[in-house]
């Protein structure tokens, strides 16, 4: 079982990109705002740009090493980089294109990715999605030991990327090579990824599987990425519970041991929507207008303010809500973390 | 109808440079009957002008696209002190007057010259030969082609580059497959200025080549020659040369409009690019 392991420092022009991961044949994705360094992960891993310290290795075989001095150029690193507008050559045609990166496995790849009958086609005439597959056979050929792909789905149009995105999921978990990814779509992430690394400023922040992710987010930044709600007020504790008071003036209970200056994180599926206030054991209850209704597949996002919930396309329908309407969003106080933000 | 003044000086400006521009050209080939002007293409002086002219055009062609195409993938390619520097140099004999040009090269190479001694140590001698014509050729008309060259290779979007890199090729297979075939419009359009170019070198030729019959005379030097003693002979040299530089340049033309038509370079299709 071959390891990818990376642990690399590079300048880069307001901070220096430090990181370090070891990878077993699965999928990791760094996912980050634009500009975080992700790119340059990938790019620093292929050998198009040089960390300034570190080590690069796949099992024995080592690609880059500071202290060894040593540094391989691109050709010669068995990696597959999937680019993000795929760079396919267009002066060549797809069999062509294939074949540029190890002519053995042409036929077979083109018949596995299911492009066997775009062979004679120019990179020009083929939609986002069958490009993607041709920059994947092609990375594919080079017969990799590394794969790597910058923001694979960005350059499809939302339509398209549902399914190339359960495609690439299927193909990525046959392979078994230790893969990298980068997005800026969690949810991109968290379907295609075995692990989730959010890189902030060129530094790691937290590297988990996606749902622990969400589930315990090491700072507010990972919280709002993973798509969670995160509330900022004052905490201070009262009868054993913390009590926030929002910065907008609301008061939230949780089970959280922070004081001070918090983020209340509570994720969309944990509050519930009615129309008056229930008589339940949740402790918390934020009655607002609802600001936007939002269907994600079979889930509608309700934003009640400031806070987002998550209810199923069928109960949304059922209870018939619309915008404007006032309802109470209600979630217990053990469903809230607190994140310390000061 | 102050109005119509401004459209009409616009009409009156571009009617003068047309009439301007063509008049010279009409007379070459209305002076004499179009027919005296075909005989006297078969006179002794017109076809071994031709001859000088096409061989040395081409072997200075041969000698810029063989140096000038690395020169200019070197420049194009790396960044380093002096780069500007050294794309101004390589530009320079553009704007420089061919007469400097001839004198520069027989300073250099003559008898007398930087290397002259050297030279004749291994029993060279270039001035006044047809080595010298080739030389002032290469010299005058490199420029058109380098730069054009330098410009084309710049275009090449890097990440199809770094893709060929990544892909197993080294820096020569992914010049030789990529960033050559990518660049050959532009590359083409070079080599047919720097030729059109080549081909009507005068100055600097007449100054380190001298200009002997069958040997350095070439067209536009035998057209010198012939239009005193011979105003037709010159004539009808004048107009080869007219038909030859307007077919190239209708090449040009055509070969850089299809370019662009059928460009399918994926920077059409790029978006915000992340880090």
């Amino acid at each position: 079982m071959e390891v990818l392991s990376v642990d690399i420092t590079v300048p880069l022009r307001s901070y220096t990109l430090d990181l370090a991961f070891d990878l077993e044949p699965a999928t990791i994705a760094l996912v980050g705002p634009s500009g975080a360094g992700k790119s340059t992960v990938l790019r620093a891993i292929a050998g198009l740009t040089r960390p300034s310290d570190g080590r690069i290795a796949v099992g024995d075989d080592v690609w880059f090493s500071s202290e060894q001095k040593i540094d391989r150029p691109p050709e010669e690193r068995a990696v597959g980089l999937v680019f993000q507008e795929y760079a396919l050559f267009p002066h060549m045609n797809v069999r062509r294109n294939v074949a540029y990166g190890g002519g053995g496995r042409v036929d077979e790849l083109l018949t596995r990715l299911r492009i066997h009958h775009l062979g004679d086609a120019r990179p020009g005439d083929l939609s986002g999605g069958e490009r993607q597959r041709v920059a994947l056979a092609r990375a594919l050929a080079r017969e990799p030991r590394v794969l790597l792909l910058d923001e694979p789905l960005s350059a499809l149009d939302a339509h398209t990327k549902v399914t190339v995105r359960g495609e690439l999921r299927e193909l990525l978990r046959e392979l078994r090579l230790p893969t990298v990814l980068v997005t800026h779509d969690f949810e991109d992430a968290a379907v295609l990824a075995d692990r989730v690394g959010v890189i902030v400023d060129g530094e790691l922040v937290q590297l988990d599987t996606s749902d622990r992710l969400v589930a315990n987010p090491a700072s507010p930044f990972v919280a709002s990425l993973t798509g969670a709600n995160l509330l900022e007020g004052n905490a201070r504790l009262n009868n054993g519970l913390a009590e926030v008071v929002l910065d907008d003036g609301a008061t939230v209970f949780s089970t959280g041991a922070e004081t001070g200056r918090v983020g209340v994180v509570i994720y969309p599926w944990e509050i519930t929507v009615s129309r008056q206030r229930p008589d339940d054991s949740a402790l918390n209850h934020v009655e607002g207008e609802i600001t936007s209704l939002v269907t994600v597949e079979n889930r509608v996002r309700v934003a009640i303010g400031r806070l987002t919930a998550e209810t199923s396309t069928q109960s949304a329908e059922n209870m018939g809500l619309k915008e404007g309407e006032r309802v109470v969003a209600s979630f217990k106080a053990t469903a809230t973390r607190l994140l310390p933000l000061a | 109808m102050r109005k119509a003044l401004f459209p009409l000086g616009l009409g009156i400006a571009a009617a003068v440079t047309g009439v301007f521009l063509l008049l010279p050209l009409v007379a070459i080939f209305t002076r004499i009957p179009f027919s005296t002007l075909i005989d006297q293409l078969g006179s002794g002086v017109v076809t071994d002008a031709l001859i000088v002219s096409l061989k040395t055009t081409l072997i200075a062609q041969a000698l810029i696209v063989v140096f000038g195409t690395p020169t200019a993938y070197l420049l194009a390619t790396r960044r380093f002190r002096g780069r500007a520097l050294a794309i101004t140099l390589v530009e320079l004999p553009l704007v420089l007057p061919p007469a400097v040009a001839g004198i520069g090269l027989l300073a250099a190479f003559g008898r007398v010259g930087l290397l002259g001694s050297t030279l004749k140590a291994f029993g060279v001698q270039i001035p006044f030969t047809q080595t010298a014509v080739v030389m002032a050729v290469a010299f005058v008309a490199s420029p058109l082609y380098v730069r054009q060259a330098i410009a084309a290779f710049e275009a090449i979007d890097q990440t199809l580059v770094d893709a060929s890199r990544t892909l197993g090729a080294g820096q020569a297979r992914t010049f030789w497959r990529i960033a050559l075939p990518l660049s050959a419009g532009g590359l083409a359009a070079g080599g047919a200025l720097a030729f059109a170019r080549g081909l009507g070198e005068f100055g600097a030729t007449i100054m380190f080549a001298g200009s002997f019959p069958r040997v350095t005379q070439t067209l536009p030097l035998a057209i010198y020659s012939q239009f005193e003693s011979n105003f037709n002979v010159a004539l009808a040299i004048g107009g080869l040369l007219v038909v030859i530089s307007a077919v190239l340049l209708l090449l040009l033309k055509i070969r850089l409009g299809w370019k662009s038509s059928a460009s399918t370079s994926p920077f059409l299709f790029a978006r915000t690019r992340s880090t």
